[in-house]
């Protein structure tokens, strides 16, 4: 029994390293908020077994924000986002998908020599959660550094903060996870916000980040 | 807890949020600019109770000999701040650069900005810390962002994405310190209290206290502005009011410093982890020799300062990773010395950006002739910024040079050739602003200068006598450091 919840539980945090490596190579804005939206279920899942597996009652809070605010709440806003800012067909040129999938894959066998060895004497579930979940801040790092694109950047952002969560609900009764979870869904509401009440298209013609720099000229 | 320690640092939190609340709902600018002084001067007077009563700690909130020093300092230029931004936003308002519905904004936010690096000096968990460090991150990125240039938006966006990401490198740190404690002191509050934690330390996991670190370090470092993180630092100091710019590089800088020099403890008490110090020497020196280089370059006279204040914050963070009484004091006198001295730069830069209707270096001329006041407190700000004698920073910089020499010549090398190249630079622009046919004036200006003056006596007085309580107690704190 205790073997299968740990399976359950792996088998869920790998489903999540899988799906960010989805958004690494999605190129398209609609098909991106989509993975993402699938990410953010299957966060809410594993933070739901976590609660189920540690008796830690307020995890179950934590899952339900992830359901709530990360698969319902930030996929319609972005979608109304992408719609509103005429973006939503858009395919962004995604150079070297095989590289950076090749990257990936490094940075998640460096997550677990990294995390393995430092972590032997937790236990077992932490252990290896925490590893998955240092593998999936790599990659979500990883997509806002290859991605041009600011919608690609947040949803990068956010895969990385879904790892987070991951790993603070893997650690065994950490206080404060619920006040943290609520603290990181405030900072991506203003992210999303600011996208749209700062109108970066208004501003700059297009939401490539490219369009940013261009503002740079002529300043040092 | 005795009462009224509780009283006292739950006051410090406290106020500033009221404050921020007030501010909110008043209207007229004027007054809210008046209720942004006195909350802040409250506060400022909290603060200094502190220093008499003795330091404990119970609850969210706790106090000991190295918190209080920053306390005291982020809330004197807190308040001094305030001073100066009443002129600023009167300045503002008239020119039309901003409406009076966003000055209440900025008033809310600048009470919220402190409220949250209180709440992060005070915390006496790691998790809170963190959190308080977020909601300043969200405030200044706010306040950044006030004048919705397209400059001002592109700054507080980078500002945000580079600042969000550290956080989470941060977070992930936090995490993995509890994973460390956790075998040890129990599931709970207990694993991330730092005075448990401190006394626990030697049992915890080394391999998993390095790990975290070398996240804290990089997260935290990011806010810190320690390069190669820093690229958020210019542009934020750049394109936001300048009252905000005086508040990051005096204030914002030194709190997540402080969260790195907390964790920095943490592993000095556990044996077997790596030694924190190399990491941060290395940061430090990088971020100063780039900065110093990056100095010649910059055209625009708040950006000069903001790349000054990386050069600083890598020296700060070079002494206090080389450790040891000597170095410690000198990196804590710095802190206090660079605190004040870049505040009182950017008080005068703010309303010499205002008398000149720009920020360009070349377009600024002659300011000793036209305008007296404001161009001679820049030159005394830049000759005590480049560290000479006989005010504060030369006093400091010289501490961190000599120890640095006695321990690891080879390591003063780097450092003082970074300090030559930047007293270069900033000596070099300065003669240009300064001296020489004025250009002309775009329009007048109230300025405030009593924070100037209050600011850079404080600097000189450091310098030719630092009175014997200070120095016991920063020889206290530099002994807590290790």
């Amino acid at each position: 029994m205790e073997l299968l919840t740990i399976d359950i539980a792996h088998v869920l945090a790998g489903a999540l390293l899988l799906t960010s490596f989805m958004l690494l190579y999605q190129d398209r804005l609609s098909g991106l908020i989509n993975i993402y939206t699938l990410h953010a279920v299957i966060l809410s899942l594993s933070v739901a077994w976590q609660a189920y597996y540690q008796d830690a009652h307020h995890l179950y809070l934590t899952a339900a924000i992830a359901a709530i605010f990360k698969a319902l709440i930030i996929p319609f806003s972005l979608r109304h986002i992408i719609k509103r800012l005429r973006i939503h067909r858009t395919v962004e040129v995604v150079g070297g998908v095989g590289i950076t999938m090749l990257i990936g894959i490094f940075l998640v066998a460096l997550s677990l020599v990294v995390m393995l060895p430092a972590t032997a004497s937790a236990d077992p579930l932490s252990r290896e959660d925490i590893a998955f979940a240092l593998a999936i801040v790599l990659l979500g790092l990883l997509m806002m550094v290859t991605r041009r694109n600011v919608v690609s950047q947040i949803i990068g952002f956010m895969s990385l903060e879904n790892g987070l969560v991951l790993a603070a609900a893997g650690a065994n009764g950490m206080p404060l996870v619920v006040e943290i979870s609520v603290a990181f869904s405030i900072l991506i509401a203003f992210i999303v916000i600011g996208i749209f009440l700062f109108r970066i298209r208004e501003r700059f013609d297009n939401v490539e980040l490219s369009e940013l720099d261009r503002v740079r000229g002529g300043r040092s | 807890m005795s009462s009224d320690l509780f009283l006292v640092s739950n006051a410090l939190v406290g106020i500033p949020a009221v404050a921020a609340i007030a501010v909110a709902l008043e209207p007229a600018y004027r007054r809210s600019a008046i209720i942004n002084l006195c909350a802040s001067g409250a506060t400022f007077l909290f603060a200094l109770v502190l220093l008499v009563v003795e330091p404990e700690s119970g609850g969210y909130l706790f106090v000991d000999d190295l918190n209080i020093v920053f306390v005291v300092l982020s809330t004197f230029i807190g308040f001094t701040t305030s001073v100066y931004s009443a002129s600023y936003i009167d300045h503002e308002i008239e020119t039309g650069r901003l409406t009076t519905r966003n000055v209440r904004f900025y008033h809310a936010m600048y009470q919220s900005l402190m409220c949250a690096m209180n709440l992060a000096l005070l915390a006496s968990n790691i998790g809170l810390m963190w959190v308080a460090v977020e909601v300043a991150t969200l405030t200044t990125v706010l306040m950044v962002g006030m004048y919705r240039t397209p400059h001002a938006l592109e700054a507080a966006w980078k500002y945000f994405i580079l600042g969000s990401v550290g956080i989470a490198l941060a977070l992930f740190g936090t995490i993995l310190i509890y994973m460390a404690a956790e075998p040890v002191l129990g599931q709970g509050y207990d694993a991330m209290v730092w005075t448990t934690l401190m006394q626990k330390a030697p049992q915890f996991n080394p391999r998993m206290l390095n790990v975290a670190f070398v996240f804290l370090m990089l997260g935290y470092g990011t806010k810190v502005g320690l390069a190669p993180m820093h690229a958020w630092l210019p542009d934020a100091h750049a394109e936001g009011p300048t009252p905000i710019s005086a508040v990051l590089s005096g204030l914002l800088l030194n709190v997540a410093l402080y969260a790195v020099l907390r964790f920095k403890m943490l592993l000095t008490a556990n044996a077997a982890a790596i030694t924190p110090g190399p990491l941060m020497i290395t940061l430090g020196l990088a971020s100063l020799i780039m900065a110093a280089f990056m100095l010649y370059r910059r055209g625009d006279i708040k950006r000069l300062f903001a790349y000054s204040s990386i050069e600083h914050m890598g020296i700060i963070a070079f002494a206090f990773g080389m450790g040891g009484p000597l170095a410690n004091f000198a990196g804590l006198l710095h802190m206090t010395m660079h605190s004040l001295t870049k505040s009182a730069i950017f008080f005068s830069v703010g309303h010499i950006a205002q008398v000149k209707g720009t920020q360009r270096i070349a377009d600024i001329r002659g300011l000793t002739q036209s305008q007296p006041a404001l161009g001679w407190s820049l030159v005394a700000g830049v000759v005590a910024i480049i560290g000479l004698p006989p005010l504060g920073i030369f006093m400091s910089e010289f501490l961190v040079v000599s120890s640095t020499f006695a321990r690891q010549p080879l390591l003063a090398i780097p450092l003082v050739f970074g300090l030559l190249l930047a007293f270069g630079a900033l000596l070099l622009r300065l003669t240009g602003m300064a001296f020489g046919e004025p250009s002309r004036d775009q329009g007048e200006v109230k300025a405030s200068m009593w924070p100037v003056y209050a600011h850079l006596s404080l600097v000189l007085l450091a310098g030719i006598y630092l009175p014997s309580h200070v120095v016991t107690w920063f020889q206290n704190v530099a002994r807590l450091l290790g």
